[in-house]
């Protein structure tokens, strides 16, 4: 049997000390940029991290491998989906490595669990995806930016073009879990008209046979769906083939209407309103930009994720420059970074007291590429919501 | 509440019911006649929708698609157990739970390197509406497909065990291998059949069940604990439990998210109505599991007395 030395927790302790304390800053003119990238990149969940990465080396890439000037070195690493891996890496990312930079992780949980790690020791995280309302609220930080969207601004949006469309009645239908409720909460925020129904149904629920029963039972005028995933590829499936989308309009979040979701449900996405912050449509130099180069190096049309990956390599690229490459002084580049001095490819985009985005968001309606090659997002002109914040910045204490 | 969404609920728990069944069945046999746990047995499901996205695709026949891929991934089964899964009958359960979880890993990445993350699959234009069952009763046309489908396997299933020489041998391996072996039955071939066979059916389920769910990787691992389910209700081994157990875990299930919610409202305050009623409905199958087996340890229809 093996017995462990008594004195190996002192002298391992010991050597982790030294090791923090090595970790102090070291010079003001830094020779690269550190960046940690944490995201799910393996599994049935991981096709928005990875659109995520793309989006963000992409970037990368276009300029010239740097970011503000500085050669990046951009570690990626893989969390498969679990919050507890997330942490590790964090941790790793930051102690061992010493990154300048956290950023990539797509979903709220995983993000939650992890982001302790990068706030205490000092890291700034730069979020690509999760934007809960916590951090846009009470729990605030100077250390963490959304470069995304707040998590319910996409069904305020819908909520707001249901009063649009003079849309009297609604169901609504969302997994039974915290965030099922917060996103339909959001809905509610904005709708005017009623709400004959709310099905809170299954994580994970395969068949929708029984709600859609209720809800053609209920003769809404629309139907309102928070289903991440899997589910809403199901629900969407299972709803028109149910021949309801020619009785009740059917809206949804524009994560639920992007290109990983109108490859599997085909044909039946067609016509369909989702509210976004980003369409690949948009005509702004950077997006017509992002658009051709991310075609041209991976063959494929980019989801809203890669935008965001994207915009985030750039918003790091803008906050690096603005301090001319000087990482020692986190002040300084914490005010460069909430600057945001770039050019957006969703257009107008600046940050709230909270570091969560103020900007617009649209309609959007899934139609023929006219590129040619199947469906595609196509933004209505005028922007659903203008200038938009979020509703917790009120309780963040942040001072500046 | 009227009647007819009684009926329109209890056809669509029928339904689902019938689609855990062909799970369910090929789970049930391999469990009860070689003592396997398969923990693959989903990414197998997998593996036949996505080789029915992909024949549809190819050959533009919905029903060409969906043949060529049962025939497949049964062939591709019976390799599987061939190459692999013989080796494993010997061992203890936890070494077979996990080269079978292995196997799922392997199985989502190699999918994934193949046909990519996502395959679009769609129901045949002409079962794209809904037939008027009864007036004032409309009923998807392709769910209606699926009813027909899940029942005629039932029937070949049953006949097929009860009335054959096969099915005498799979009841016989069922109820007691070792005898069976001992009475001259050429065990490792009856292996390769059944394991073939399982595989078959998860690819109908698969393929079928393509047009209304997201044929992606990892589609596999959700249904499979449901199919676990089924196969503990019914009766580990027995076709019959199966085929019991997979309808009425479908109907509790359907029914436990509509008509239950509608008696909880009549019932208790709103506010513990909306609370309680989904809690209950995602966790009324397992209730039921778990009363089934505190009253038959066995299943409903235990094989081994």
């Amino acid at each position: 049997m093996f017995k462990p030395n008594r004195s190996t927790p002192s002298t391992l302790s010991l050597a982790v000390a030294a090791c923090l304390l090595m970790g102090a800053p070291l010079a003001d003119a830094a020779d690269k940029v550190k960046v940690g990238f944490v995201s799910t990149l393996s599994g049935p969940s991981s096709a928005l991290g990875v659109d995520i990465r793309d989006g963000f080396l992409l970037a990368v890439k276009l300029n010239g491998g740097k970011l503000g000037g500085l050669p990046a070195e951009v570690l990626i690493s893989d969390d498969q989906f679990k919050p507890d891996v997330a942490k590790q890496l964090f941790e790793k990312h930051i102690k061992r490595d010493k990154v300048d930079f956290m950023t990539g992780v797509v979903f709220s949980n995983i993000m939650l669990a992890a982001l302790p790690e990068a706030l205490d020791n000092n890291v700034i995280y730069i979020s690509p995806n999760a934007a809960p309302s916590s951090i846009a609220g009470k729990d605030c930080n100077p250390l963490f930016f959304a470069v995304s969207w707040p998590n319910d601004a996409y069904h305020e949006a819908a909520g707001e073009f249901a009063n649009q469309r003079e849309l009297k009645s609604v169901y609504l239908v969302a997994p039974n879990y915290q965030a099922g409720k917060d996103s339909l909460a959001g809905f509610k925020r904005m709708f005017k008209g009623q709400v004959v129904g709310e099905n809170y149904t299954k994580l994970g629920q395969l068949d929708y046979a029984a709600e859609l029963a209720e809800i053609r039972a209920a003769k809404p005028q629309a139907v309102y769906i928070f289903l991440p995933g899997g589910m809403g590829i199901n629900f969407i499936k299972q709803y028109v083939g149910a021949g309801l989308g020619k009785e009740t309009t059917l809206l949804l979040p524009g994560f639920s209407a992007d290109q990983d979701v109108i490859k599997p449900v085909g044909e039946s996405m067609a016509g369909l309103f989702n509210t976004a912050h980003w369409s690949p449509d948009f005509s702004n130099p950077a997006n017509q930009k992002f658009m051709t180069e991310f075609q041209k190096e991976y063959g494929r049309i980019p989801t809203l994720y890669a935008s965001q990956g994207y915009d985030a390599a750039q918003l790091i690229n803008a906050g690096v420059r603005d301090v001319k490459g000087n990482l020692a002084n986190p002040e300084a580049l914490r005010k460069a970074l909430k600057a945001a001095r770039f050019d957006s490819v969703r257009g107008p985009f600046k940050f709230n007291t909270n570091q969560y985005p103020i900007q617009n968001y649209y309609v959007r309606v899934v139609g023929n590429n006219p590129k040619g090659g199947g469906l595609i997002n196509k933004s209505f002109d005028q922007p659903i919501l203008r200038d938009r914040g979020d509703a917790y910045v009120q309780d963040c204490k942040m001072k500046n | 509440m009227t009647g007819l969404l009684v009926i329109e609920q209890l056809l669509n728990g029928l339904q689902f019911g019938l689609m855990l069944f062909l799970l369910a069945a090929g789970l049930t046999l391999v469990f009860g006649v070689m003592d396997m746990i398969n923990l693959a047995h989903g990414s197998l499901y997998m593996v036949g929708a996505f080789l029915a996205a992909w024949l549809v695709a190819l050959s533009g026949s919905f029903v060409l698609g969906v043949i060529g891929a049962v025939i497949l991934t049964g062939l591709f089964g019976m390799a599987l157990e061939y190459g692999l899964l013989r080796s494993l009958y010997v061992r203890d359960h936890l070494s077979q739970v996990l080269a079978t979880f292995a196997l799922i890993l392997i199985l989502n990445d190699g999918v994934k390197m193949i046909f990519g993350n996502d395959l679009p699959l769609s129901a045949p234009q002409a079962l794209a509406g809904s037939v008027e069952l009864l007036p004032g009763l409309h009923y998807p046309a392709y769910r209606l497909l699926i009813l027909g489908v899940g029942l005629l396997l039932a029937l070949l299933m049953f006949l097929l065990v009860q009335k054959t020489r096969l099915g005498a041998l799979v009841r016989a391996g069922a109820s007691n291998r070792e005898m069976s072996i001992a009475m001259g039955v050429d065990i490792q071939r009856l292996f390769t059949i059944v394991f073939g066979i399982g595989a078959a059916l998860c690819a109908v389920a698969g393929a079928l069940l393509g047009p209304l769910l997201a044929v992606q990787v990892g589609m596999g691992e959700n249904i499979l604990i449901l199919a676990f389910v089924v196969v503990v209700i019914g009766g580990i081994g027995s076709i019959r439990g199966a085929l019991i157990g997979a309808i009425l875990v479908g109907c509790i299930d359907t029914l436990g998210r509509s008509l239950l919610q509608h008696a909880l409202r009549e019932v208790l305050p709103p506010q513990w109505a909306s609370a309680a009623g989904p809690a209950i409905a995602s966790i009324a199958v397992y209730v039921f599991m778990a009363a089934v087996l505190a009253l038959k340890p066995q299943g409903l229809f235990p094989v081994r007395a």
